[in-house]
């Protein structure tokens, strides 16, 4: 997995510029996301795309001719931090498997949003990794719906991204 | 002062230096054309936007600044579509302003209402919509900005009516910045120059491949310097023609799937390719895992996402093809590195004297070959060569020998069939002084036909030469050679008699019947005042060789149909 975060000019379209290149040129990426940064004007898109060194080196160098993006950059998993958010909705019906998913959701380290006489709403923060990990055991109970927000990510230490 | 946003627009156009507008008026354009019309800007109403944007970019690609085109909103700007592909595949700097809709009814499926932003996002540079009039200095200045500096290629900016009607202060920015683009010095890096120094000084067999950079970068003296120097012979991209004189004894013509047979085996002999301005696009290189197997390569583009796109390569040098090829030949005089005679040249020698028989006329009829002789023979160096797409225009590739920069225009990325006659009146718009001829074939001069009432309107005395064979030849041809002589859909049945077809518009028609009435009508065409078309008739079964199969390598040439 590559992590790919561009800062872009906060202004409609920016998004389907960057959208239809990804599309247009073909490459593959798996999450999307766009959010506000510190900088007025400045919104943050991360990305994580599957390939070899040369798709993303090429993908990173189509995308910063688009003159709304003002930076980009690949961010290595070994020297970054990112996480993901999941929401997931769990069938629960029998108190018995009710405290199983419970249990789980203590050592995953997760928190129970909402909850009704069926069900449990799960809110997951972690790696992408720890998510499927967490979902493969929420499969035998029944996951009813599932949302993922896709990663963003920072870098380690004092230096930022714009810099 | 207050003004219009249409006058703004204006304005800001007269700042950019702009004397000439290619386009169409429509609805939602009325303010934008109410304001040209007391300004001394030149208007060229084109008969469909598609030649607009072709003339606009004609223009530019012989005058070496942006070419201006414009079209109203809806099917106007989508009109426009095709010629701003054209200038995006062959990098040509092009603005197109079109028209939209009033802000209010935006999304409201209003009538003329098409997305050109959305539309024509993967074929620009870039693509905007300016939402306030106050925007419009900006807007202006950043798509001149855009569009001619780094790699150029073509912007739209899009300007709904009601912002042409609404009322701004003209601050027009003399400096822009755009905070996503930097605007390269062009340098080369000094390491990258002396990793390719080193790669130069050892090759025995270099090789150089000149593209559109080039001459995009009006770096065909430094170029011709460089060759002379390293004695390296030049084959050309089709984009490339021009780039060095093709009568230059170190020409080899051009390189890839029509390209001349020694420019392609000079490919496969070479130790060391030397890539300016080129970006290994499938037409030049063939298969590309057979392509150059036995050589390095040396990669100079100005855009950094060219670089091993398409190819691996030894050095890449980002930077301006005239600024790096200057940097390399005082580097090579300041080591003495003029070399002679080499055994590298006599066998590029050999190998022009080996294939030139290969070329030979037979058969009865006229030839392509000869008559793009003719036709070298009787016109200026200076004289500007616009094609359409097809077999017409790779036969005026491989046997017209271009001698100048910016005198070979056509369609090369995109292919654009009715490229040709659009081209040659922006061509001549942007000098008026020189010949111009269209080399184009029945099909292709037929998309864009339309257009010959604007010349006789203008007064602009372009040639066409068509070589009318009464079929869509190219594809006929592949059908002939890959689906067994099957020749679905590519008789053109009735084809018009382009004589008199000629003489409806206003023009002048002559039919060819020989080389030498071929002859004498292109000399009596340099002294014409009206556009002139010629209808030389060729057999279907002529065919553009020699020919690389597509998908295969560059050495498994076709010579015989």
């Amino acid at each position: 997995m590559h992590i790919i975060a561009a800062l872009v000019e906060d202004r409609p379209g920016v998004m389907f510029k960057v959208t239809s290149l990804i599309r247009r040129r073909g490459f593959n990426i798996d999450t999307i996301t766009v959010g506000s940064t510190e900088k007025e004007g400045v919104s943050r898109i991360t990305m994580t795309v599957r390939g070899d060194e040369s798709v993303v080196e090429q993908l990173v160098k189509q995308l910063s001719k688009i003159p709304d993006i003002m930076k980009i950059s690949e961010l290595k998993p070994s020297d970054s931090v990112y996480r993901e958010l999941a929401m997931i909705k769990v069938s629960a019906p029998d108190p018995a498997k009710r405290s199983d998913i419970l249990n789980y959701i203590t050592i995953f380290r997760g928190r129970v949003i909402d909850a009704s006489k069926d069900s449990l709403t799960i809110e997951m923060v972690g790696s992408p990794k720890k998510i499927n990990a967490f979902l493969d055991l929420m499969k035998g109970f029944g996951i009813v719906e599932l949302a993922r927000t896709g990663i963003v990510a920072l870098s380690r230490g004092s230096k930022s991204t714009s810099e | 002062m207050k003004l219009s946003g249409a006058k703004a627009i204006v304005e800001a156009l007269k700042r950019e230096k702009v004397e000439v507008i290619f386009g169409i008026p429509g609805g939602s354009t009325i303010p934008f054309y109410d304001a040209l019309y007391e300004s001394d800007i030149r208007h060229v109403l084109a008969r469909h936007e598609q030649c607009a944007a072709h003339m606009a970019d004609g223009y530019a690609r012989v005058k070496g600044v942006p070419g201006v085109c414009t079209a109203t909103s809806g099917p106007g700007a989508t009109n426009l579509v095709t010629g701003i592909a054209v200038a995006y595949m062959d990098s040509s700097p092009i603005i197109a302003i079109t028209g939209q809709v009033p802000r209010s009814m935006i999304g409201k499926d209003a009538f003329q209402e098409a997305d050109i932003v959305g539309i024509t996002t993967p074929i620009t540079k870039y693509a905007f919509q300016v939402t306030s009039a106050s925007q419009i200095p900006d807007a202006i200045r950043t798509a001149f900005l855009l569009a001619s500096t780094n790699r150029k290629g073509p912007v739209l900016v899009d300007v709904p009516k009601d912002v042409q009607l609404e009322e701004v202060d003209l601050d027009y920015p003399e400096k822009m910045m755009i905070k996503g683009y930097v605007v390269r010095s062009g340098d080369p890096h000094p390491y990258s120059i002396k990793k390719a120094l080193g790669l130069i000084m050892s090759s025995e067999r270099p090789l150089i491949i000149a593209g559109g950079g080039v001459i995009a970068s009006n770096a065909s003296e430094e170029l011709i310097k460089f060759a002379e120097l390293i004695m390296a012979p030049v084959a050309t991209t089709l984009m490339g023609k021009g780039s060095i004189p093709e009568n230059h004894l170190l020409s080899l013509g051009m390189v890839g799937m029509h390209g001349r047979g020694e420019a392609n085996k000079a490919v496969e002999e070479t130790d060391l390719i030397i890539a300016v301005g080129m970006r290994f696009g499938d037409r030049t290189t063939g298969k590309l895992d057979e392509f150059a197997r036995n050589s390095k390569i040396i990669h100079i583009d100005i855009d950094p996402a060219e670089i091993g796109k398409n190819i691996r390569v030894d050095v890449p040098i980002v930077a301006d093809a005239k600024k790096a090829l200057s940097v390399l030949n005082s580097k090579l005089i300041e080591v003495g590195s003029k070399r002679t005679e080499s055994e590298w040249i006599k066998r590029i020698n050999s190998l022009k004297e080996l294939f030139a028989s290969n070329y030979a006329e037979k058969g009865d009829g006229l030839k392509p070959s000869r008559l793009m002789k003719i036709l070298r023979d009787c016109i200026p160096a200076k004289s500007i060569i616009t094609t359409g797409v097809g077999q017409n225009q790779m036969w005026a590739a491989l046997h017209f020998k271009a001698l100048e920069p910016r005198t070979f225009i056509t369609s090369g990325g995109l292919g654009a069939m009715g490229f040709g006659l659009p081209a040659a009146i922006g061509a001549k718009v942007a000098s008026p002084d020189r010949p111009v001829f269209n080399i184009d074939g029945d099909g292709s001069f037929l998309m864009t036909e339309q257009d010959l009432a604007t010349a006789v309107s203008e007064g602009l005395p372009v040639v066409s030469i068509i070589l009318k064979n009464r079929v869509l030849g190219m594809v006929r041809q592949w059908q002939c050679l890959f689906c067994n002589r099957r020749y679905a859909h590519t008789d053109l049945g009735n084809v018009p008699d382009f004589v008199k077809l000629t003489e409806a518009y206003g023009a002048e028609g002559v039919k060819i019947e020989s080389y030498e009435s071929f002859e004498s009508a292109v000399k009596k065409s340099l002294k014409a005042e009206m556009p002139v078309v010629m209808e030389v008739p060729i057999s279907p079964d002529e065919k553009v060789l020699p020919m690389v199969p597509p998908g295969k390598g560059l050495k498994e040439v076709i010579w015989y149909g």
